[in-house]
């Protein structure tokens, strides 16, 4: 199986240990994988503010990029969720036939990192170690967005040491919401602060999802706060291993 | 836009009315507490039906196939209202609809009408309308009340009052009840059942006095003539009941085909909005009977810009709603903010995509983007209208709608796009963020970030970006070994 990583251009400039972490994972288990250098953006800003034909370039290179490659894998949930609904789209408004034809072609073969361990791995236990108290939260995107359901959670009972913690309201959004929390910077902080408060009362050392945009802005709010709690992209957590030092 | 209502004229931007509102924190409070309880007795009863996400697939269908053939549905709804003894009229906008309206009181002679709360009535502004011509309106169902008599606007489709707390409903029945005419009883307190009793007295009045009722509708029934109005106090049934003339005002998306359909929306709608098994008052009326309930009924039929809706394929799904209010309890931007930062009668996730589409979109162009796009909205929809996918649609509208060239977010948007079609210019742009981000940054957490981001800032940190992006750690620990 050709494996292609499409790290996504967030991760690839902010949290390239995220990254790193989804090598780790699918080396682990035997896996070669490939990043195709000429990769950049699914184009999701650009979709959800309303600049769609901005985006229509990212769609047709993501398409070109990623064609050959059995399978896409990606550690963020609303970026695969962006090119699974959000591509066809673009290509049938913007596109053309062609391009219709090679997004239905790839898009099938798009996973999401939990995605891809369960369903298509077929694993849950990926061997890691970390003892420390988690708590996990599901962003909108891979809760509604990609229906991950439990996957994120069977891979993380299958952690070595982890002590799961819950958190409540967990489903609510944090308020980030891409270019929401700046054009509506003061909403979006009235939930991040019921979010914060929920992450400090879980009691958790981590914080995890399954997006590191979502993390970003709770772990900003957190920071802001000086709050003891770590966040960290799930894949992180299972690119551990005892002696890792984590 | 002006002559379709909707929009409260003057109302400030989504996220400056949000900014006032969450200032308000009684007003969080009371939004909370209200939302959290009816999102908890929504999801008992929806869980006892095993069908349930049938019916929701029904209903969406139901609703589809009317809309596509609605002009067909339409024509023989008013022929059977007309049947039936009940006259039709058609109101393409919201000042023909209120001029209909007013014509049929000023011709009954009666200067006072009692209302069932509605929404299609608000929509068009008609108590105003009806105020400016000399006729006052009572609104008789609860909350509605409260709104009115605290000269208020309702900031929840079902809960018009959900801002309000109980103290201060007394406060206001206290103060207020005695200029509309029977006062609140002395030393009135502020349990609920002695406010809806203090209410009940007040409204018998109007029941008994009133010769002229207005109300909206819930559903039509095409093949039979049938209105339907679905509620919780009666106090509608005694307005569809008691008067000589009734006047219905009805959005043309009301429609359905048959009686039968009824049953589906009927299950879905009271479990959807009060999280009830059954709505107490359910009340229908097909024209007149002699002798029986008003002698004179009519139907008004308004479009108000839901034709155009119509013609677009992605937003019509909007008008398959039927005002449960479900994607208003479980939005959590309208759990913070309340229902009057949408600055239209139609608050919340529905609001944000019914009303663009009713008004135009450069008449509200804030509002599809008064979301994150977490979709909470969409799985509790009872019709499965897929309102993340309508808002994303619509802020593409507004985006072309505004072609100013030089707009800051259109440069940074371009730019971005540019940066994001070539791997080269990306690294180098991570290069300089990198290197921007770490020169800002103290211990590794940026506290200020400049111009229009100072909002992100102002409650979060950002982490510098590391020095090293994927791409360079997997060239030079990858690359190289293949």
């Amino acid at each position: 199986m050709r494996i292609a990583l499409f790290i996504t251009c967030f991760n690839d400039t902010m949290f390239p240990g995220t990254g790193r972490a989804v090598v780790d994972v699918l080396e682990r288990l035997g896996h070669q994988v490939d990043f195709p250098q000429e990769q950049t953006c699914c184009g999701q800003m650009h979709f959800n503010t309303g600049y769609r034909p901005d985006a229509v370039p990212l769609v047709e290179r993501f398409a070109r990029v990623f064609g050959e490659y059995d399978a896409v894998v990606t550690p963020s949930a609303s970026c695969a969720g962006m090119v699974r609904h959000g591509h066809p789209v673009l290509a049938e408004e913007h596109g053309g036939p062609d391009l219709a034809q090679r997004v239905a072609e790839v898009t099938p073969r798009v996973f999401e990192f939990t995605e891809f361990l369960t369903d298509v791995l077929g694993v849950t236990d990926v061997g890691a170690y970390f003892p420390h108290r988690v708590a996990y939260h599901p962003t909108c995107h891979s809760l509604r967005g990609l229906r991950l359901g439990d996957r994120p959670m069977e891979l993380l009972r299958a952690v070595g040491g982890i002590e799961l913690v819950d958190l409540q309201a967990a489903d609510s959004c944090c308020g980030f919401g891409g270019t929401f929390a700046v054009k509506n910077a003061e909403t979006s902080g009235a939930m991040l602060a019921d979010k914060t408060a929920a992450v400090r009362g879980s009691g958790a050392e981590v914080l995890c999802a399954a997006d590191n945009s979502c993390l970003m802005h709770i772990g900003g709010g957190l920071s802001r706060q000086d709050a003891p709690v770590r966040t960290m992209h799930l894949a992180e957590i299972l690119a551990a291993t005892e002696g890792s030092g984590r | 836009m002006s002559d379709r209502g909707v929009v409260w004229l003057g109302s400030p931007s989504f996220p400056d009315a949000a900014r006032e509102a969450l200032k308000d924190t009684q007003l969080r409070a009371n939004l909370k507490r209200a939302t959290s309880t009816i999102r908890t007795k929504r999801l008992a009863v929806a869980s006892e039906l095993d069908d349930w996400e049938e019916l929701r697939e029904t209903a969406a269908a139901i609703k589809r196939r009317t809309a596509r053939h609605l002009d067909h549905y339409l024509v023989q709804l008013e022929e059977s209202v007309t049947a039936a003894g009940g006259t039709v009229h058609w109101a393409s906008d919201a000042a023909e609809a209120n001029r209909i309206v007013t014509d049929l009181v000023r011709a009954t002679g009666e200067r006072e009408v009692v209302k069932v709360k509605s929404m299609a009535t608000q929509e068009i502004g008609l108590n105003e309308h009806l105020a400016e011509a000399g006729i006052t309106a009572y609104e008789t169902d609860l909350a509605e009340l409260i709104v009115q008599l605290g000269d208020d606007r309702p900031s929840h489709i079902l809960v018009p009052a959900i801002h309000k707390n109980r103290t201060e409903i007394r406060d206001l029945f206290t103060a207020e009840m005695g200029h509309w005419g029977q006062p609140a009883p002395e030393g009135l307190g502020d349990d609920p059942a002695e406010l809806a009793e203090a209410a009940r007295r007040h409204l018998r009045e109007k029941f008994l006095t009133a010769k002229v009722a207005v109300s909206g509708a819930n559903f039509a029934c095409a093949e039979s003539g049938t209105v339907v109005v679905v509620e919780s106090e009666g106090n509608g049934r005694m307005c569809l009941t008691l008067p000589e003339t009734l006047i219905t005002v009805m959005g043309i998306e009301k429609v359905v085909p048959t009686w039968s359909d009824l049953e589906v929306f009927l299950q879905l709608l009271p479990r959807s909005s009060t999280g009830e098994r059954m709505n107490p008052y359910t009340s229908t009326w097909t024209g007149t009977t002699d002798g029986d309930g008003p002698q004179a009924f009519h139907l008004v039929l308004l479009d108000n810009g839901r034709t155009d809706t119509l013609a677009d394929t992605v937003g019509r799904q909007a008008l398959a709603c039927i005002r449960c209010s479900a994607c208003l309890n479980v939005c959590p931007v309208f759990e913070r903010t309340g229902g009057h930062a949408y600055g239209s009668v139609y608050p919340g996730p529905i609001g944000a995509v019914l009303t663009p589409q009713l008004v135009g979109v450069e008449n509200a162009a804030s509002l599809p983007f008064a979301s994150t796009l977490c979709g909470a909205c969409y799985d509790a929809c009872p019709v499965k209208i897929d309102i993340p996918e309508i808002l994303a649609h619509l802020r593409a509208k507004v985006v072309e709608a505004d072609r100013r060239p030089l707009k800051p977010q259109a440069l940074a948007m371009k730019a971005a796009a540019t940066v994001l079609d070539s791997p080269r210019l990306l690294a180098t742009a991570q290069k300089a963020a990198a290197i921007g981000g770490r020169a800002i940054a103290r211990k590794g957490r940026i506290r200020r970030l400049p111009g229009p981001l100072h909002g992100w800032s102002d409650t979060r940190d950002t982490q510098a970006p590391p020095a090293e992006s994927f791409r360079t750690w997997w060239r030079k620990n990858r690359e190289g070994d293949r």
